[in-house]
């Protein structure tokens, strides 16, 4: 296997409240191989955004890094200073918002945006222009240079996470971060990035940190997969593997979920029973036990490690 | 802004459907090149003392009469207009300036940074604008300067505030943090995201502050704390037709008139731009 792109490694996160702290990410550890796409998949609160605001180390300023470190190209990113770390983003590391509505600047046009993202480079302004409209046309928008003339508010939310996606791809980054690049779009509109997403990374050959809370959409796209749970791992591995022979109960409970599984008529979809634990006041023993209907004894004394080789989980009763 | 190609001509394409607006571009345009051109239109020196024809009538000499002193009341008036638009000109860019800069600090600046100026915004705010160019003008005496400069203090907290409060709500909008994420630098982002996307607001509020700072000069000179005598002023003007009202009602009249024109002029005109540059309202399809 060569070398991680990017490797997380026991990092740790917490912030700092009024009520003392929540340790938002604890122990998490995901080596992303260079050209694979990587998606997390997790219910909200788990600690998806707070890990990827870690990596491009924009945390909000009451958060503090507990522990760990983040290899970007072997090179630690929470020890770089802030101007090494800005020059990384948008080259190196380049990121896709979820809501295309509101990543765009209303007031300026589209070519405009293009070309000043490219600040960086000693490059005439007709250059700049014919890069941009060179990366329009891969998106798949149809008659680029005419839509370079637009300001957002004429595009479509499909046609602006398009013109997003083409601005994160302008540098050729070795690693994207898509934050739900889908969530805001239909589900036709949402295929489409999708594999145009595919088709992407093929030609650029990046790797793509892939966040999303559609099992079906990560099923579709994603060469592995990382289950998150209450800031922890819960189970990692293959696509295939995870989704076909799921280990952990939460796992498994989040694919019975899942409304495109359901095969009978219902009018009530099913659910996860219970809450996330508060992470301020974090349980001993397993963060999933007061959900799970298969824990025993020891999971409510000991932590699960997360172990398995290609396929981890952390699961005292299923891991093994 | 100018790097917006065809964004003045689509403006002033949608001025000339609003006859208000238009109204009030014309006036404004009046009122400007009347002042600039002061000297060459003005019939007789303001400064002209003829006492044997004091508080005349208007006659083809003297198209709106004469004051106390004999003086040409419209050439005073040209010459007031100057005066006015000079201190709202000053006044005006200097506290917008100002008031851009200090706002983005506390808008984007770290919390107590932001706390202390809204402090000092609020201590400025809190005195009556009359009452704190009383005791400035008691300090330092009447002159045109002092009214620049106590517009400009008092105006500075009311420009700094919006701009504070349109920075915080920029600063957590998508666009801004993913510039962040594309590795942009502070400076770029106030630059190139925050500042064009709140200038629109901010001209407008210029332009709609333009009767206020021109009548604050009036008041001032109509109390005396403002441009010295014989300098002409339309609070000048005001002040000396009103003690000789029951002899001669024109220089009131003359003093008068240009204080309204100016103030619909530049509220028609400033409302009509808002309602063109506001982006809710501009939602029409195809590039622009």
């Amino acid at each position: 296997m060569t070398a991680p792109v990017l490797d997380i490694r026991d990092l740790s996160v917490s912030y700092d409240t009024d009520r003392g702290l929540l340790r938002a990410l604890r122990n998490i550890n995901i080596p992303i191989s260079p050209g694979r796409i990587v998606g997390i998949v997790g219910e909200s609160g788990c600690g998806k955004s707070t890990l990827i605001s870690a990596i491009i180390r924009l945390l909000a300023p009451n958060a503090q890094i507990d522990g760990g470190s983040i290899l970007f190209k072997e090179n630690d990113l929470l020890a770089l200073d802030p101007e090494a770390m800005r020059a990384l983003r948008g080259v190196e590391i380049s990121m896709v918002f979820q809501d295309p509505m509101t990543s765009l600047n209303p007031v300026m046009t589209i070519g405009r945006q293009m070309t000043d993202i490219q600040y960086r480079d000693n490059r005439s302004k007709a250059e700049k222009l014919a890069r941009a409209t060179r990366l329009l046309e891969r998106v798949g928008i149809a008659d680029p240079a005419e839509q370079l003339n637009r300001y957002p508010h004429h595009l479509s939310g499909g046609m602006r996470q398009r013109v997003a996606i083409a601005m994160a791809l302008m540098t050729e980054p070795a690693l994207l971060i898509a934050d739900e690049p889908t969530t805001a779009l239909d589900a036709t509109l949402e295929v489409q990035i999708i594999h145009r997403l595919q088709q992407l990374q093929r030609d650029f050959g990046c790797a793509i940190l892939f966040i999303s809370h559609h099992l079906g959409v990560i099923a579709e796209l994603c060469d592995e997969v990382v289950v998150m749970y209450a800031g922890e791992i819960v189970e990692s591995g293959a696509t295939r593997d995870v989704f076909l022979t799921p280990r952990h109960p939460y796992t498994r409970k989040l694919l019975e979920c899942d409304p495109a599984r359901i095969e009978k008529a219902t009018r009530n979809l099913p659910v996860i029973a219970g809450k996330l634990p508060d992470l301020v006041d974090l349980p001993d023993g397993c963060v999933f036990r007061t959900r799970c209907d298969v824990s025993i004894e020891l999971c409510a004394s000991e932590r699960p490690p997360l172990e398995g080789g290609d396929h981890c989980t952390a699961c005292h009763v299923t891991g093994q | 802004m100018s790097t917006r190609p065809g964004v003045l001509a689509e403006t002033f394409a949608s001025l000339r459907k609003d006859p208000l607006g238009m109204l009030g571009l014309v006036i404004v345009v009046v009122v400007l090149l009347a002042s600039i051109f002061a000297s060459q239109l003005a019939p007789h020196d303001p400064l002209d003392v003829n006492v044997y024809n004091r508080l005349q009538s208007p006659t083809w000499q003297h198209w709106l009469g004469t004051d106390q002193l004999g003086r040409d009341v419209l050439s005073r008036v040209l010459f007031g207009g100057r005066i006015a638009l000079k201190v709202a000109l000053v006044a005006i860019s200097v506290s917008l300036s100002a008031g851009l800069l200090l706002g983005m600090l506390a808008g984007f600046g770290p919390t107590w940074l932001d706390r202390l100026l809204v402090v000092c915004f609020d201590t400025l705010r809190s005195f009556p604008t009359i009452m704190f160019a009383l005791a400035i003008v008691a300090l330092i005496g009447p002159s045109l300067n002092t009214v620049i400069g106590v517009i400009i203090i008092t105006s500075i907290p009311v420009y700094a505030r919006i701009v504070r409060t349109q920075t915080q709500a920029l600063r957590n909008q998508d666009f801004v943090l993913a510039e962040r994420a594309m590795g942009a630098s502070t400076a770029r982002i106030l630059r190139d995201h925050i500042l064009p996307n709140i200038a629109a607001p901010l001209l407008i509020l210029a332009s709609m502050d333009v009767p206020a700072v021109v009548g604050m000069e009036a008041g001032l000179s109509f109390l005396g704390l403002g441009v010295n005598p014989p300098t002409p002023s339309w609070g000048s003007i005001l002040n000396d037709g009103y003690s000789y009202l029951r002899n001669s009602p024109w220089p009131i009249i003359a003093g008068g008139i240009p204080l309204i024109l100016v103030t619909l002029g530049f509220t028609f005109f400033g409302e009509s731009l808002r309602d063109i540059l506001d982006p809710k309202l501009r939602k029409k399809g195809g590039a622009s």
